[in-house]
């Protein structure tokens, strides 16, 4: 159906993909394999027309097509998912889907509702057409998504990482739906970095490395290991032991109520030993986000708290001064974009740099060296933008950061969210050699192996109020995920 | 009474035609701040066309020059993605710079054939309407508003946004033109140098004003219109500077908009577009 001929796209110096030769037939999931970087959405962007190859073709049902923009790949029937939902919040689901559509010059709403809820009729994913975007959540956008591309009958449907956003429940809806499209004789490319999904729903996986193509295997040929070690070029470590806590208490919190519309965190008591990390997991939006606010002291709070024995220092100055580093739940929180990786790292630390009231750039710049070869932070230079960094690596910066003051304790919240294999790994261990040194960690994560992987005790909240924690060897996913939903241990 | 409405309508239809015109292109993420200087050359363009030729060409040379204003904003703004508030306000200065220089022959020169205001009027309230109708009801106003909200998911899903911009900033150039000829043509039918008065930025605060809705406009003209017939009529009827008047529709533009909380902008305002960033 759809075969691409070593594609070559370079941007400037930077070999985004190299020779890269793909083919997916009538019927097939194709997944493509690769950590982030490695050229997977160059791809798909030039396979939908955002970018010009610089060499090699591509063959539509074995004739040659050129794809110089979207609409001629609408029109050739290829459809893409993107990544992230693009989608516009200011309009209806109708409006968002009339935007795929061959429209008349001037329509009614009704009219328009009417013909979309004609051309969907049966299908299995049921959106209100007349809710805003802005209103639905996460999953439902990503349906929009979908069922914009199914609107002009695709002949190639491509998935851009389209799990990142989703549920487990919501997950498995998708895989319904992309088995339920093959069977109908789509060709889809599904896109992903997760390993168990790529196993579950593809019949053939092409990992990319570094922008090229570095092995294709059939699914039932294929396991964790082997793409693994396809993906990364190596094998992971096990991942190294947490030895057991000390006896010293570094954080005690009593009673913690957060106010925010209502109380998000309703009278939440635990305590932290040196050396332990205590994980907490939780539907999103059960109040761990306040939990981890308040603590950083971004919001205020009631109840007792108290750290290494002395009251909680409320403002995050003195608190990172005393020696909690955080990571915040989003890293555009953590950093600021336009500003270099050097004055990054040195914003916990800056008055250091002061000299004769101004800063001393080159010392801070020589500063930022060191951290960027410690914590392996890969940047052109200290003084680039954060914002051209990768997200594992703007993740490091944050790390690298926050623990320069001898850190006492990390808060940290969903610190791999999105991050790639080897990315997850690094960050990881350095948590891990955090522990190793005594110090101790709140991890608040969504993923529930991470939980698992690396906390002593686990936690979840559930509308606000902690359940558990218990310990870790009495903790596997169906419990952890009952705590989450039902609210007992 | 009756009289204050009266003026009030035929003063707020200059500010209505413009902010329409604005407006427009700023559902679709454009900022024009240009306003004031388009108007002036449009007026100067339309009294002299209305000298040589007659009123009915000097509305279409005005609205014809407004155009192409527009257009020449957007060489800027979407061609080259430059940054459109300076951009912007190059053009009003340049506008009001190059009005006053060119129409200096055209100074204290009268109409002989002026425009009735009660047209235009009209006019201006038709278009209002239509816009609202063009926003909400055909394939042009949706693909507008969504290049004005997210114009990285519009290209996605094939729509032109440099093609949807151009159009947008040369059909809303065409009434900031019709707001000129309106000035010139009918409301005061002579040419004076910065005839326009400010109220090019009356019209661009006019469309935060109006939470970008052309019907909200309506109301937010004949607003102002009816403050600027009261500066007129209470100046030496109460003792206070005639300066102190003058300068009143303008404070209370900033108050109002102060006052007025914040609607929500076009999500992609003010950003230029480019593919692949």
């Amino acid at each position: 159906m759809l075969k691409l001929e070593n594609i070559t796209k370079r941007f400037g110096p930077v070999v985004a993909n190299h020779r890269v030769s793909l083919e997916v037939a009538r019927g097939e999931v194709l997944a493509l394999l690769g950590e982030n970087g490695a050229g997977k959405t160059t791809l798909v962007s030039i396979l939908y027309g955002l970018y010009a190859p610089d060499e090699g073709r591509i063959l539509l049902e074995g004739k040659e097509v050129r794809i110089p923009s979207p609409k001629a790949a609408q029109r050739l029937g290829i459809a893409l998912v993107p990544q992230h939902p693009e989608l516009i919040e200011a309009h209806t689901v109708a409006e968002n889907l009339a935007l795929g559509l061959d429209l008349p010059l001037a329509f009614s709403r009704r009219a328009l509702v009417r013909r979309l809820a004609a051309l969907l009729e049966g299908h299995p994913l049921g959106v209100d057409l007349e809710a805003p975007v802005a209103r639905l959540s996460a999953g439902e956008k990503q349906r929009v998504e979908l069922l914009r591309a199914l609107l002009n009958r695709p002949r190639v449907l491509v998935l851009d990482e389209p799990t990142s956003v989703l549920t487990p429940k919501e997950v498995e809806g998708l895989f319904q739906e992309i088995r339920r499209l093959k069977a109908l004789g789509l060709a889809v490319i599904f896109i992903s970095h997760k390993l168990e999904e790529v196993l579950a729903i593809a019949d053939r996986i092409a990992v990319l490395r570094a922008g090229e193509k570095v092995g294709e295997v059939w699914c039932q040929e294929a396991d964790k290991d082997l793409l693994v070690r396809l993906m990364v070029g190596r094998s992971l470590a096990p991942p190294p032991k947490v030895p057991p806590p000390r006896k010293e208490v570094v954080l005690e919190v009593e009673d913690l109520l957060v106010p925010r519309h209502g109380f998000p965190v309703q009278g939440v008591s635990f305590a932290l030993r040196a050396g332990e990390v205590l994980g907490i997991a939780g539907v999103a939006g059960s109040g761990q986000a306040e939990l981890v606010q308040a603590l950083a002291g971004l919001r205020p709070h009631q109840g007792r708290v108290r750290f290494l024995g002395k009251p909680w220092p409320r403002d995050p100055m003195s608190l990172f001064r005393q020696g909690v580093a955080h990571i915040p739940e989003e890293r555009s929180m953590g950093v600021v974009g336009g500003m270099s990786v050097a004055e990054n790292l040195a914003l916990r630390t800056y008055p250091r740099f002061v000299r004769r009231g101004l800063l001393d750039y080159r010392a801070m710049e020589m500063e930022a060296g060191g951290l960027i070869q410690r914590y392996g932070i890969r940047t052109p230079s200290p003084r680039t933008p954060v914002r051209f960094l990768s997200g594992g690596n703007v993740q490091k910066v944050i790390l690298a950061r926050e623990l320069q003051g001898g850190a006492r304790l990390l808060l940290a919240m969903h610190p791999t969210y999105g991050l790639d294999v080897g990315a997850t790994e690094e960050v990881h261990g350095r948590i891990l050699e955090l522990v190793q040194g005594g110090a101790a960690v709140l991890l608040v994560s969504e993923d529930l192996d991470e939980i698992l992987a690396l906390s002593h005790r686990v936690a979840a909240l559930y509308h606000g109020r902690f359940v558990g924690p218990v310990p870790r060897e009495e903790a596997d996913r169906e419990r952890l995920g009952r705590m989450m939903t039902e609210g007992r241990v | 009474m009756e009289e204050a409405l009266l003026r009030a309508v035929l003063f707020g239809t200059p500010i209505l035609l413009a902010s329409l015109g604005a407006l427009l292109s700023e559902r679709g993420g454009v900022v024009n701040l240009g306003v004031e200087g388009m108007m002036a050359l449009s007026a100067l363009a339309a009294f002299a066309a209305a000298l040589e030729a007659g009123p009915v060409w000097g509305v279409l040379c005005g609205v014809g020059v407004g155009s192409l204003l527009g257009l020449f904003l957007g060489v800027f703004a979407v061609f080259l993605r430059a940054n459109q508030f300076v951009a912007g306000l190059a053009l009003a200065a340049l506008g009001l710079g190059a009005s006053g220089l060119l129409g200096k022959r055209y100074e204290g020169t009268p109409l002989p054939d002026p425009l009735p205001e009660g047209v235009l009027a009209g006019l201006a309230l038709i278009l209002a309407l239509g816009l609202h109708l063009l926003l909400s009801r055909t394939r042009y106003g949706l693909y507008l508003r969504s290049v004005g909200e997210n114009p990285k998911a519009a290209d996605l899903f094939g729509v032109s946004v440099d093609g949807v911009r151009y159009l947008a900033l040369a059909l809303g150039g065409g009434m900031i033109g019709l707001a000129g000829a309106y000035l010139s043509l009918a409301y005061r039918p002579s040419w004076t140098d910065g005839m326009t008065s400010g109220l090019g930025w009356v019209a661009i605060a006019l469309v935060i004003l109006a939470g970008w809705q052309p019907l909200r406009a309506v109301l937010g003209a004949y607003f102002f219109g009816l403050l600027f017939f009261l500066q007129f009529r209470l100046q030496g009827s109460v003792p206070i500077p005639s300066e102190a008047f003058a300068a009143m529709p303008y404070l209370l533009v900033i108050l109002v908009l102060a006052l007025s909380g914040r609607a929500r902008a076009p999500r992609a305002l003010g950003q230029p577009f480019d593919r692949g960033r």
